[in-house]
This record gives C-alpha cells, structure tokens and sequence, in this order.
C-alpha cells in the first residue's frame, strides 16, 4: 500500500524525541495520531516504496503490500538493516522464500569527518578548473585544445 | 472569477523567520550535498585569506538522510571516468541525446566526477571491485580503493556497480558533517525565489514554509544555489491508483526547480526533452545492470529483436544518422513498433541471460550472480522486487515484461531539460556560454546544478555531485566578489506569507459551505489539481494516452486548458500543512508542463522519437533544428518567448 503500520507493534516511538517514520519519509506520509499513539501512512497512492520507514522503524512495525493496482497479494519484501549490512527476506506468492544480505557502508554510521585526509582550499585558485581536492592534489584538469 | 487572498482572517497566522545567508543552497539530494561540502571549504580558505566570514545555509523540503532522487539508494554509480577520456564521454552523451548538448559543460563534469566517487569511498560507500583473477568482489571485501587503483567492476562503459543502500544516507552524512546541523534547515519548503529590488536581474531571497510547524521563512541571500530537482508525475503516469506512487523517478521531484528559476525570469534551454525510460513493467525496475552486466536480450513476443530489420530501414528514413547511433531514444522508438504492431509484450530475456552465463560458472558463481541480479532491485527499486514476489517471478526461470513508462522531466539522468547555465571559460566555448561563472544561470547569483543544469545530460548521482561542487565554488567566488551586495526585499514579511499561506485561508474561508469538504465550488484541492493536469499532459502534450504523439493543434488546446488551471490553481484549498505542500508541489509541477509545452511547440520537428513524436513535423530536421532551442518568462510582463541559440560542436566525431 505502500507502507503500512502494524497496529500491534507501533508504540508511537514513544520512547523517543521523534517519530522515526514521520522523520525519514522523504514525501512526508507518515503521521502520528497522539490519541492512540499509533502512526499510519496518510497518503498510500504517494508512496514510492522507498522502504526507509520499513529500514528505520525501531519496532519493526512497518511493513509494505505491493500496489494493488498491479501485485498479486501474498507475497513480500522485508529488511533488517544493521549497521554495516542489511538482509533481505523475500518471500514469493508460492510461499517460496529467499535471502538475501548485503554491505551497506565500510565505516561506523555517524563516523565521517567530510574533510579527514583532504587538502585545504588554495584561494588564489578559486577561478581555476577543479575543486579543492583536485587542485590540493595537484591534479591537472584536463582541457580542449582549440 | 473573485481573486481569493489571504489575510489571516480565517486560517492561523505563521511565525515568521527570517535568516541572512551569504549563500542559500536550496535542496538537500546529490548535488545540494556537494555543493555544502565544496563551499565550506572554500569558505573555510576565504575566511583564513581575511576575506571575512561567509555564511552558508541548506534548507530541505524532507530530511537529508533520505532525501532527492537516491533517498532509496542505488546499485550502481552511472558516471564515473577511471580510465577514459572525458571527451568520449561527451560523444556518449551526444549520441543518446540526439546531438545537441553543452559539450563544454559535459567536458568540465567529466572532468571533475571522478573526485567525488574517490570522496564516497573514502566516507564509507562499499563499492565492487574486480580481484586479480577477474571475480566480483563486494564492497565490504579488502580491496585497494579506487584512488589506490583498485579495478571496480564496470557494467557499462561509464557505470560502475556499488552496494548503495546507504548511498545516500553516507553522502549526506559527509554534507552535514561539513556544514554543521545548525545551518541546516530541515522540512522547510522553498516555493518561491525574490529577485532584488534595487539591481534588476539579481537573486535576493527565497521563501518557504516549514512542513511540520506554522512558521513560514524568509532566507534573504547574496548567492543561490539551486539544486531542487526534475518534474515527476506531470504526466497521468500509467497506474493510476496507488501505484501513481511507483514512478520511476522520485514522487516528491514535483518540478519545483524549474517553476522556482522560470517565475524569476533565468532562461531555459532544451525544455522540450523529456525522458521516457524503458523498464521493467510496473515496477519500473533497473534493465541497465541486466543489458550491461548481464548481457541479457530485450525481444518481442516472439523472441525477436525488434532494433533490426525492417524496424531499423522504416527509422533509418526518418531519423538518420541518429538511428544508427541506437541511442536510448532510437531504441524505444522501435520497441514502440513493434508493441503497435501487436507484437507485445516485449520482455528482457532474463532467464536465457542467466543460462548464458551459467555455463562457465560453478553453482556458488551462479548463486552470488542471482544475488547480485536482486540486489540490483533491492538497492534502488525495491518495489520491482515486490513485483516479481507477488507474480512468482524468478529471473532465472521466467523472462520479464519491459515497457516505456509515462514521460519526466530531467536534466541529470538520460534526459537535458533546464536552465541555460555559464560554463567554464577555458574550453574553447562560444564567448556567449560563459559569463564569469560557471553554472550560474541567465539570473545574476543564481546557480543551477543536478537536475535543472540544462543541456547536459547523463550526469546522474556522481555528476550531479559534482555540479554541486563546481557550482559552490563559483557560488563562492562570486560572493567574494560582490561582498557588498545586501539584498533588498520590500514585501513585508505578512504579505509573503499571506502567499504562501493562500491555499490554507482559502479553505478555511469557505470549507463549511457544503456538507463534505471535499466538493466545493470555491476551491479545488491539490489531489484534483494533479488529476487535471495530468489529464491536459497526458492527452494534448504526448503522454502515454497518445503513444507520445502530439502537434501544434494538440499543443495549443492544452495550452489554452493549461491556462484556465493556472488560474484554477490560485484557488487550491489546502486543510492543513501537508495539503499546503501539495498545493505548491502541483504549482510547480503546472510551471514544468507549461515550458515544456511551449519548447515542444516551438520545435518544429521530431527530435526525440520514442520520448515524443510532433504529428505534423515527424521526421529529424537538422537543417532547421540542429540548435538549442530556449526561451525565458518574462517576470514583469508575463510574457513567454523562445528563442533558438546556436549549437557548437567542440568535440569532433
């Protein structure tokens, strides 16, 4: 239905300063209804089954059923993402199942100095081809002779 | 009809928040990111020089983590030079768009791409690489980096394969990094650019609103970095119930890039391309990793290929020499023949591939290949997965429906629609292509990167990274050089957001007036200003209704219907601030259509056969229409002019 919410398991993140699926969505879909503290998608036909919601929901109450304007029912698609990988569980129509797993980053999530390792800015270049890193490294842009 | 305004006499008034930025980069995707990363450092070197402090600012219409075109993440990098020349690169993307590009602004990304890829390496992106031996090892595997010379496993010529999930999440960690969350603003949407109110032609602000919160914002800025992304959902896209969700390109791409340059006047260039990607049915999955990497065949029903033969002679007449190129274009055009002739469905041979392949590799080669079949869906498109899940399809037994979808509007991945932008100056380019800075578009200040970059295609997720970059650098420069400038906004503060908050009072003003707020005679909601729109493009400009044919007839009756929603849309009712979102989404979708509209009007040819056909000028006509074709809107009068510019090729055959 695009994304989902299992009544059952969503607990409004309630231990936490934000909703985490309100947070991630990039189309801004999920609310939270504060009386009952459960979330929902509130406009299904404007999901792109991104899965962030899915990825990031704490409880893993979010699912999703294929559009049904074109999938069978019965089948899914579920993530579990770690902090380094992530594994897939599809499970077929036929009830067949496969699983999948696969690295997602190489360094700790929240780890990256954007400018650990690289040159600083040279201004007297700033007019010149090539960025910071191109010209701290002594890279020579290529160009077009006429 | 009654002009509606807004004077907080119905709905709640906004907090107002005004903010003063040297530099406001407006979008938080590929290129937005790179440019935060290249301008701080900049900065950084500026302020050392004692050139004094120069303030950037990102504001984000979601949340930069999972935000823009790769929010899902991507299984492959489509740009990326290693060991080839950037001038082959340019004949590339010439041949696929039908030989009229910027080459000098293709030359200089080529040019400048590589870095970036090295950077997301660096920052923690798993990407394959080819061991000694020749096997595929994954990203997470110990290998010498790229920057090292590791070998990464190219699918195509120019693509290389990644374990993306988290491309974006890694990209945007290094952005925010650099830039520092307090000069973020995050869920604030951009709907309308200021122009200065002293100097004519010159970016002085931009203005939003928060998606979460009443507060409505006001960044007045010296320089502008635009980077808000292609038009999606412009057409009645094929399914037309929920899975209007599962467009191939970003749902939340709403065109506002485009409206937000167009309503200040920046000139466009190439608006009348669109791009019609060939993929998966429904699902809209990737083909690239299956044609590229697993040399896997698109047939016809019959297990024929439909680019040879009598397909190929009937297109030679007339779209030679372009036919011979098979550019993405040319390859639609006769799967669409075919499709016409009944000869559907067309299929990607999936499980003959797979066969293929299978015969010089052992059981575990063949198990970590159907792996890598799927995770090329579950990087960046996993509702194919869904798909092929709920219909018990295994690739390596069933082959699998491909079609062309409803038509986007881009400038970064296959298609060139956007803003007429200044290039480098050391290419040997026409004197007229340049102007001091390099991507800043016709609008003094306003630079333009990733998908309304115009003119150069085939950028995609790297490439648009690095636009970002070139452009913060100019962006950079050109504060630099005009430190002076304080920009001056007369509007007051109430009377903005009293715009902005229009559709909001318009609602609240009439909603009791019949029993169900969602009939009304005094306004239309956003949902129903999409239907129509969709309905004019789909119908009048070419869409899928049509098999992408239209004329100067069709074209200036959906024009004409164009008209008539434009003024519709200044009485959108939105019932809250979601709603609200939606409300600008669609007025800058109606922006999008109606350049593009009028650049297929003015064209008096067939350009892009298979993305669009002009009924009445059906053929390629280079002698007339080898050239740019732009135009600009003119702010003050309203008045919308194209033009043509004259192509140059810098690059030989």
């Amino acid at each position: 239905m695009p994304s989902f919410v299992i009544t059952e398991k969503c607990d409004g993140c309630k231990a936490q300063d934000k909703t985490a699926c309100q947070y991630i969505c990039p189309n801004d879909l999920m609310v939270l209804n504060r009386d009952i503290m459960k979330a929902h998608n509130q406009e299904p036909d404007q999901c792109w089954e991104c899965y962030n919601c899915v990825k990031i929901c704490p409880q893993q109450a979010m699912e999703v059923r294929g559009y049904a304007d074109f999938v069978p029912l019965g089948g899914n698609v579920i993530p579990l993402r770690g902090s380094d990988s992530i594994m897939w569980t599809i499970k077929f129509r036929n009830g067949k199942l496969k699983r999948f797993k696969f690295p997602i980053r190489t360094t700790p999530e929240g780890s990256i100095d954007a400018y650990k390792g690289k040159p600083e800015a040279d201004i007297s270049k700033i007019k010149q081809p090539g960025c910071f890193t191109h010209q701290g490294t002594g890279k020579t842009m290529p160009t077009l002779k006429k | 009809m009654e002009k509606e305004s807004c004077t907080f006499s119905y709905c709640e008034k906004p907090q107002i928040v005004e903010v003063d930025t040297d530099i406001l980069i407006v979008g938080g995707g590929m290129s937005a990111c790179g440019a935060a990363f290249e301008a701080v450092r900049w900065a950084q070197a500026a302020e050392k020089a004692g050139k004094g402090k120069i303030k950037i600012t990102l504001v984000d219409k979601a949340a930069m983590d999972r935000s823009g075109a790769v929010a899902m993440g991507l299984s492959a990098i489509n740009t990326y030079m290693g060991e080839n020349d950037p001038a082959d690169y340019v004949r590339y993307v010439r041949d696929d768009l039908m030989g009229i590009i910027r080459e000098d602004l293709v030359y200089d990304l080529g040019r400048h791409v590589d870095d970036s890829v090295h950077n997301f390496e660096d920052w923690g992106l798993p990407i394959w690489k080819k061991a000694e031996d020749g096997h595929t090892m994954d990203g997470a595997q110990e290998a010498p980096k790229l920057r090292e010379g590791g070998k990464p496993v190219r699918s195509g010529k120019w693509q290389i394969m990644i374990n993306g999930e988290s491309y974006k999440v890694i990209v945007a960690e290094a952005a925010k990094n650099a830039l520092g969350m307090d000069n973020i603003y995050e869920r604030v949407f951009i709907v309308k650019l200021l122009l200065d109110e002293k100097e004519p032609n010159r970016i002085a602000a931009a203005v939003g609103f928060s998606v979460r919160e009443n507060k409505v914002y006001i960044f007045r800025t010296n320089a502008m970095l635009l980077g808000s992304g292609g038009a999606v959902n412009v057409f009645r896209p094929r399914s037309v119930a929920e899975g209007q969700g599962r467009a191939w390109y970003p749902v939340w791409n709403s065109g506002s890039g485009y409206a937000l340059g167009i309503q200040v006047g920046a000139e466009l260039t190439m608006m009348e391309n669109r791009f019609v990607p060939a993929r998966f049915k429904d699902g809209y999955g990737p083909v690239g990793a299956w044609f590229l990497f697993f040399k896997a065949k698109a047939t016809n029903a019959m297990g024929e290929d439909y680019c040879v033969g009598a397909n190929l002679e009937e297109t030679k007449k007339l779209y030679s020499p372009y036919a011979e190129k098979m550019g993405t274009a040319i390859r639609n055009h006769m799967m669409m023949m075919d499709m016409k002739a009944g000869k559907g469905p067309i299929y990607m041979q999936t499980a003959e591939a797979m066969a293929v392949l299978g015969k010089t590799m052992d059981a575990k080669q063949l198990k970590h290949l159907e792996a890598e079949a799927w995770e090329d869906f579950l990087d960046m498109c996993i509702g194919q997965a869904s798909v092929w899940a709920g219909n018990n399809i295994e690739p390596d037994k069933t082959p699998s429906e491909i079609m062309p979808t409803e038509p986007y509007l881009l400038g970064s991945h296959a298609g060139c629609a956007g803003f007429w932008c200044s290039g480098p100056d050391d290419l040997g380019a026409p004197a007229e292509w340049h102007w001091g800075y390099n991507r800043m578009s016709t609008v003094k200040g306003l630079f333009m990167m990733g998908d309304i970059c115009g003119a150069s295609g085939h950028k995609f997720s790297s490439g648009s990274h690095a636009e970002g970059r070139i452009a913060a650098k100019s962006g950079v420069a050109f504060v630099l050089d005009n430190k002076d400038f304080k920009p001056t906004v007369t509007k007051s503060a109430d009377e903005l957001a009293g715009e902005i908050y229009l559709p909001y009072e318009v609602y609240e003003k009439h909603k009791t007036y019949s029993t169900a707020p969602e009939v009304n005679p005094n306004y239309i909601k956003p949902r129903m200003v999409q239907a129509r729109l969709q309905k004019i493009a789909d119908e009048y400009f070419g869409g899928v209704s049509t098999w992408y044919m239209t004329s100067k007839t069709m074209l200036e009756k959906g024009l004409e219907l164009l008209t008539m929603l434009k003024e519709d849309a200044a009485k959108t009712g939105a019932k809250d601030l979601h709603e609200l979102m939606r409300a600008w989404e669609n007025y800058h979708r109606i922006w999008s259509i109606e350049a593009h509209a009028r650049h297929i009007l003015f064209r008096e040819e067939s350009r892009y056969p298979g993305y669009y056909y002009r009924g009445d000028f059906l053929a390629i006509d280079d002698k007339n229409w080898k050239c740019f074709v732009n135009s600009k809107y003119d702010p003050a009068t309203g008045d919308w002019k194209c033009f043509k510019r004259d192509y140059v090729q810098l690059i030989p055959d």
